[in-house]
């Protein structure tokens, strides 16, 4: 038997044959396509394929950012079934930072090189829409060279209504006060169906995308998500990712996808936590139907360390950043600690043969990590 | 079909992929071509070949506990954080009373296998060690003892003033089933030396496996990999098992142990990474032809590269566990427990089928 042959014989799931064959044309894959991408068990050949494309884009970099999470409050007037973070005011454990206390938070790491400050929380019901851009202003003043990366399309949206404007004038203000990049966050499952079974109260699917375009169209980079691993099916994930890929058409805004595994503990919603083979299939299945995005990213607290390493040869190319302190996947069960220091995350990502590179929010180049540190 | 993917991507791995697909042996420079490339998918659908030529779809697993019975020990051995001297803060020692109570204390429902190794300890003789077979034997007919690693029945034998041909017969009609694979660390003598000198050697350790095999009796065997040992050093502990079970075929499955680096006495030591572990266990099912299983040790591990490791060569995940100390005391992330269910799940998800086995691999239950 020739080698040939024997190759042939791995790939088990002759419809991924067909997938790669328009691959390699650049064709488009389409929903049926997505379909098989994530009912296939032969997941090796999917991520030779997601491989395949990833390298096209990237090359052998992987990217990572030094960065801070801050989460200004758990208070919440959401009350989304997956969420084990959200609190209502008088909980027990329910906080609130001053501006002060936020500045402090940042400050801490300013010093060590972080490059972005990434922050996002709760849906307050005290604070003002001036509170909200005071924050951002300050942030802005006491560290003018750090990227704020701050408030999901949902906390936008809140904006919008606490404010009583438009989209795109809560955006104007943010910009002005000093916003760097809107983060991937509320994106959820984008099917009505599913939507309304988990979070009635969040924002739409069409308005998450509508404060995405509308921030793209004024220069802002976004980032998109999805949660996953929850009640949804195969069908809703591949909606899901077609509408990202849309939206991408219009604008060409969004830098990275992430995919956020499910986390049970603690939620109304419970339920079972992802396996490692779901999550880099979401992965991968990602890199191969978001044609238009450039890059994907493994956030490693929802993924682990080493899912998030093992993803690289999933068509991941970005394991986002140092991270410090975060709270909302841990409330529900993220065992992956908050801290990952550069030293670590540039082995992972050197053991693996690649090169790893640190960028900013915006994925302006840093430095590149070559040879021996 | 008109084209193909062509998935080798790494050239200097086709002459070892012609190997593996003609059944040819693979030799100590195949193993290290193999550990020095980084085309991980690539060894990914070698070890998954010569894995599905061999099990099949089938994934086993077990239903077991641990027990360990206590910390306190002789040796010295540098990559170890469980281990404490008798006087220690933390010191524990099990009387036999106290492990009967502690198997009664556990749901034995449907455990087929107690695993039970510890610490050299000082003043524990022969016939305590040979009673708590015994004890558990007598209380538990039906749960198989795996127990005591080669080092551990080498301190037996010498307590007893036996060789160790003797206190294996002796401990196999005392209720002993199997061994576990522990003490294997790296062969390579250089390397030995400067980890755990006061070990046994590796002649010792496969002497002691080969005359277990000869009494009927099955063992698995180890590796710990991620410390200070080269590639070199991995593929000749690898070569020397292979070696081994050419002699005796008694070795039923191996286990690549990754070394974790908390509260140990090597320094600058870090975690292993998931890439370097699935390379090893890819690698491992490569070398290892006449190993029928490849295991991959969640505990070490983690859940999720022990489920992925499905596809790089892997077709056993160990078992439940229930209460595991040694890799907790050197930071362990995994947990100590894993629910049968969960165990099932992996599996299936994986496109596997999930088998319940007992120690010796027999069949309990196919899901």
């Amino acid at each position: 038997m020739s080698l040939r042959e024997d190759i042939e014989r791995f790939a088990e799931d002759r419809a991924l044959l067909k997938i790669y064959e328009k691959i390699e044309d650049g064709r488009r894959l389409d929903f049926e396509d997505g379909i098989k991408l994530f009912e296939t068990t032969d997941i090796l050949t999917l991520g030779r394929l997601a491989s395949f494309v990833n390298e096209k884009k990237n090359g052998k970099l992987v990217y990572f950012v030094v960065n801070r999470h801050i989460n200004p409050t758990n208070i919440c007037i959401g009350n989304c079934k997956f969420c084990a973070f959200r609190k209502s005011k008088g909980d027990e454990g329910a906080y609130e930072l001053t501006i002060e206390e936020i500045l402090k938070k940042a400050g801490e790491y300013v010093d060590k090189g972080i490059t972005e400050i990434h922050l996002v929380g709760g849906l307050h019901p005290d604070w003002s829409y001036d509170y909200y851009l005071q924050m951002i202003k300050e942030l802005h003043e006491a560290y003018p060279d750090v990227n704020i990366q701050a408030f999901t399309a949902e906390e936008i949206d809140y904006l919008s209504r606490i404010g009583r404007k438009e989209i795109e004038e809560v955006i104007i203000d943010l910009v002005k006060a000093g916003l760097g990049s809107i983060p991937a966050g509320g994106a959820e499952i984008f099917n009505t169906k599913v939507r309304n079974s988990l979070c009635p109260e969040k924002l739409t699917a069409q308005r998450y995308l509508e404060v995405h375009k509308t921030a793209h169209r004024f220069g802002l980079k976004s980032n998109a998500s999805i949660l996953y691993g929850h009640v949804e099916s195969y069908r809703d994930r591949v909606e899901h990712l077609l509408m990202l890929r849309e939206a991408q058409d219009e604008t060409g805004g969004f830098q990275a996808f992430l995919s956020f595994a499910y986390h049970p503990e603690n939620t109304a919603l419970g339920g079972k936590k992802t396996t490692g083979f779901d999550d880099l299939k979401m992965l991968a299945a990602a890199r191969l139907l978001l044609d238009n995005f450039p890059h994907i990213r493994a956030f490693w607290i929802m993924l682990g360390e080493k899912l998030a390493q093992t993803s690289l040869f999933f068509g991941v190319d970005d394991l986002d950043g140092t991270v410090v302190e975060e709270e909302i996947t841990r409330c529900a069960g993220a065992d992956t600690g908050s801290y990952m220091p550069k030293s670590r995350l540039i082995k992972l990502i050197k053991e693996a043969g690649k090169i790893p590179v640190e960028r900013d929010s915006v994925y302006n180049v840093v430095n590149v990590y070559y040879g021996e540190e | 079909m008109e084209r193909e993917i062509n998935f080798i991507k790494d050239k200097r791995l086709i002459p070892v992929a012609e190997k593996v697909f003609s059944g040819e042996r693979l030799d100590f420079e195949d193993g290290l071509i193999l550990f020095e490339s980084g085309d991980l998918l690539s060894i990914g659908y070698l070890a998954s070949f010569v894995n599905e030529k061999k099990n099949e779809n089938k994934v086993y697993f077990n239903v077991n506990v641990h027990i360990t019975p206590t910390n306190i020990c002789i040796g010295t051995c540098k990559f170890c954080a469980f281990r404490k001297n008798k006087d220690d803060e933390g010191a524990y020692e099990l009387t036999i009373e106290k492990i009967i109570e502690k198997l009664d204390s556990l749901n034995l429902d449907g455990v087929t296998e107690v695993h039970i190794v510890g610490g050299l300890h000082p003043d524990w003789g022969y016939e305590y060690y040979l009673e708590m077979v015994k004890r558990i034997k007598e209380e538990y007919p039906f749960i198989q003892i795996k127990a005591f690693t080669a080092e551990e029945i080498k301190h037996i034998a010498e307590r007893g003033e036996k060789s160790i041909e003797e206190t294996l017969k002796e401990f196999k009609e005392a209720g002993l089933s199997s061994m576990p694979g522990g003490g294997g660390e790296i062969f390579n003598p250089e390397v030995r030396d400067k980890l755990c000198p006061e070990k046994i050697s590796a002649e010792e350790y496969l002497d002691i496996h080969k005359t277990a095999h000869r009494l009927g009796i099955k063992t698995n065997a180890t590796m710990l990999f991620g410390h200070v040992e080269s590639y070199r050093d991995r593929v000749e502990h690898l070569l020397m098992l292979r070696e081994t079970q050419d002699e005796t075929g008694g070795f039923q499955a191996f286990i690549p142990l990754a070394f974790h680096p908390i509260n140990t006495k090597i320094e600058g030591a870090d975690y292993t990474t998931a890439v370097d572990e699935m390379k090893t266990l890819a690698i491992s099912r490569l070398l290892l032809d006449n190993f029928d299983h490849i295991k991959a040790y969640w505990i070490m591990l983690g859940e999720k590269v022990a489920q992925l490791s499905l596809f790089y060569g892997v077709d056993d995940l160990d078992g439940t566990v229930v209460e595991e100390e040694i890799t907790q005391a050197a930071g362990a992330k995994a947990g100590k427990y894993m629910p049968k269910e969960r165990l099932i799940r992996l599996i299936k998800e994986a496109g596997k089928i999930p088998v319940e086995r007992d120690a010796l691999y027999n069949v309990v239950k196919i899901y």
